[in-house]
């Protein structure tokens, strides 16, 4: 569902506009709509979200409507529509995954971070959601964190303690 | 120790660099085919190969590509599909993060047989990493020759693309993935046309899995024949299999097809066994989409027969006692398990990824997961054990897409399975919140399970 709370200004860098034509390059002429989503991965980076304004200026760009760029958005769960945490924990919460403790590292997040699922932390760091199954069924229980999208594998309480630490500590040094 | 076609390099140091593939022998394969093999040539050592799809449906590969339309003056195109999200399955991610340059060396092979100048790989967006070792992989068999214009002097001209998708697993349907590649909601198409008439940008299209894509090397180098010599029946060559759940040794194994089930799960060389001195409970053999077997099912068949790791086998009894080799995304449970909270997870998986587009599915899955909800929380009554075989049946065969089939599979086989779980569940609401049924009648092979 997409509901507009808030908004930001947009404008895309001359080396985002490079980028967005190289990816434009990759498919047929008259077909650029296809780098609709890799551009939205671009800018989520960028901004962090897929706020209204982003979507417009996307859509600007590839010559879309807007709605097409927002039917898009709401469809994948990847795009955020709404500002979330610096870092954003996916955490898989599909079968395999919580046969090997999933929901117990959720339990802990969750108390660690002090916010419901979905919501942001505070000092504006950490988000944490439930994803469904991103294959590394083997390795569970697992979560990635964006806009890289790194894997941390085979997650105990201890472990996530640490990598929240760190992430902390990488800010303070700041 | 059985042959390795696809990871025979897998634990060579430095596999995934063009310079250490290319050591072992790689691209040869490419060498050998635009050297002294026409696309039509390369076409019939797929068929005679015997390979099937590695996806989950196991359709004949050189059958798929000899579906496909060559109009005159049509660009035709070949895309992979590295969309992998069936839970339990992670053996494309692995490939892909290990040992790039296979799946490439098996795209431009099989590009050049199908005549595609333009092929994409179609990776999910989760995937970032491994977006970056695809790309630079990619960029580094260009640097040598093997992409771009003219390969190898050769006169063909072939550039591979890396497209990300952004977390649908739906997109993994063939359509759909074309739909979400051309900048779209995933919303799966209406069949016929079929892809290979009219796929990406309405122009033929051939959609193969990364394994099946890849498994094209081995095909090239050795021949046909030769690959159809490993196997067992109409399942040839090697599988990867995923391997998950409470094992002792999880991960993605090369196996030969035609391995029994009972030496993968507890020999050394696959999974080792049920983790912590386990007992085993339940297996899901191919990817949370297949029906849920017991124990004394899945190492044997009902007539008695040792059960092997094959598209034939796995299926024997249909689907009162057997189930599908799918992707390959093998997840074994143990007796501390739950079958009514798995089965709930998955039934809430699947409502999540539900499109939406027909009113079975979008409906249905939804209802499947409240149902199975209730029970779970002790809300339910034995009424409703009848109404979830019934929401999944009335699912089952009418949508566009097989998720509708994925998500009634896995309900409709609990059920059938594990029914005094389930019911035991309803009938002791507040015992079920503090322990699990436990292993049940499930493990011991004197005992049937089908209780329809």
């Amino acid at each position: 569902m997409l509901k507009v709370t808030e908004n930001q200004e947009v404008n895309f860098s001359e080396e985002m506009l490079a980028q967005f034509g190289e990816i434009v390059s990759h498919y047929p002429e008259g077909r650029e709509k296809s780098a609709l989503l890799p551009i939205m991965h671009l800018v989520q980076k960028e901004y962090g979200w897929m706020s209204v304004n982003a979507m417009d200026k996307i859509a600007e760009y590839l010559n879309l409507q807007s709605i097409e760029v927002y039917e898009v958005a709401t469809f994948y769960t990847m795009f955020h529509l709404s500002p979330k945490g610096k870092y954003v924990l996916d955490i898989c919460r599909t079968g395999p995954c919580c046969l090997v403790g999933a929901e117990k590292i959720m339990e802990h997040i969750e108390k660690t971070l002090g916010v419901k699922e979905g919501e942001v932390t505070e000092d504006g760091l950490f988000s944490w959601r439930g994803v469904e199954c991103i294959a590394a069924c083997g390795f569970g229980p697992v979560l990635q964190i964006g806009p890289e999208y790194t894997f941390y594998e085979n997650l105990t309480v201890e472990k996530v303690d640490q990598l929240i630490a760190e992430l902390r500590k990488k800010e303070q040094e700041k | 120790m059985s042959r390795k076609l696809l990871y025979e390099h897998i634990n060579v140091p430095g596999i995934e660099t063009f310079e250490v593939y290319r050591q072992k022998g790689g691209y040869r394969a490419v060498e050998k085919a635009l050297s002294s093999m026409s696309p039509e040539d390369v076409l019939e050592e797929v068929k005679a190969s015997g390979l099937r799809g590695r996806g989950g449906a196991g359709f004949p590969t050189g059958m798929k590509w000899s579906f496909l339309a060559k109009p005159e003056g049509v660009p035709r195109h070949l895309v992979c599909n590295a969309d992998e999200s069936e839970p339990g399955t992670f053996k494309d991610r692995h490939l892909m993060t290990f040992i790039p340059h296979l799946l490439i060396e098996g795209m431009i092979i099989s590009s050049f047989a199908l005549g595609a100048k333009d092929s994409y790989i179609y990776v999910r967006g989760e995937m970032m990493p491994q977006i970056r070792i695809l790309e630079k992989a990619i960029a580094e068999a260009k640097e040598a020759g093997f992409l771009g214009e003219n390969i190898l002097g050769k006169g063909y001209d072939l550039e591979i693309h890396v497209s990300p998708g952004a977390g649908a697993y739906i997109c993994g349907e063939e359509t759909a993935l074309l739909e979400s590649l051309e900048g779209k909601r995933g919303n799966p198409r209406i069949k016929p046309p079929f892809p290979a008439v009219s796929g990406l940008y309405n122009r033929p299209t051939v959609v193969n899995n990364v394994e099946t894509i890849s498994a094209t090397v081995p095909i090239i180098n050795d021949g046909g024949e030769e690959y159809a010599k490993v196997g067992e029946g109409r399942s040839t060559g090697t599988k990867l299999i995923s391997a998950c759940g409470n094992l002792k040794k999880p991960g993605v194994y090369e196996i030969e097809m035609g391995l029994s089930v009972e030496e993968f799960i507890y020999s050394d060389e696959y999974c080792g066994g049920i983790a912590r001195g386990k007992q085993l409970k339940a297996v899901v053999a191919g990817g949370s989409s297949v029906p849920i077997l017991p124990a004394n099912l899945i190492t044997t068949t009902a007539n008695g027969e040792k059960r092997l790791m094959t598209y034939e086998s796995l299926a024997e009894g249909g689907f009162e006692t057997g189930t599908m080799l799918g992707s390959g995304g093998f997840i074994a449970f143990d007796e501390d398990q739950c079958i009514v909270r798995n089965t709930l997870n998955f039934a809430r998986f699947y409502a999540h990824e539900s499109c939406g587009q027909c009113s079975p599915c979008r409906e249905g899955t939804f209802w499947l997961d409240k149902v199975l909800y209730d029970i779970e929380y002790g809300k339910g009554s034995q009424s409703d054990i009848d109404l979830l075989v019934n929401i999944a049946h009335n699912i089952e065969g009418n949508t566009i897409c097989p998720l509708g089939d994925a998500a009634a599979w896995p309900v409709a086989s609990a059920v059938r399975h594990f029914r005094e779980e389930f019911e035991w569940h309803i009938s002791h609401p507040e015992e079920a919140q503090t322990r699990n049924f436990g292993v049940g009648p499930y493990a011991d092979p004197l005992v049937s399970t089908v209780t329809e």
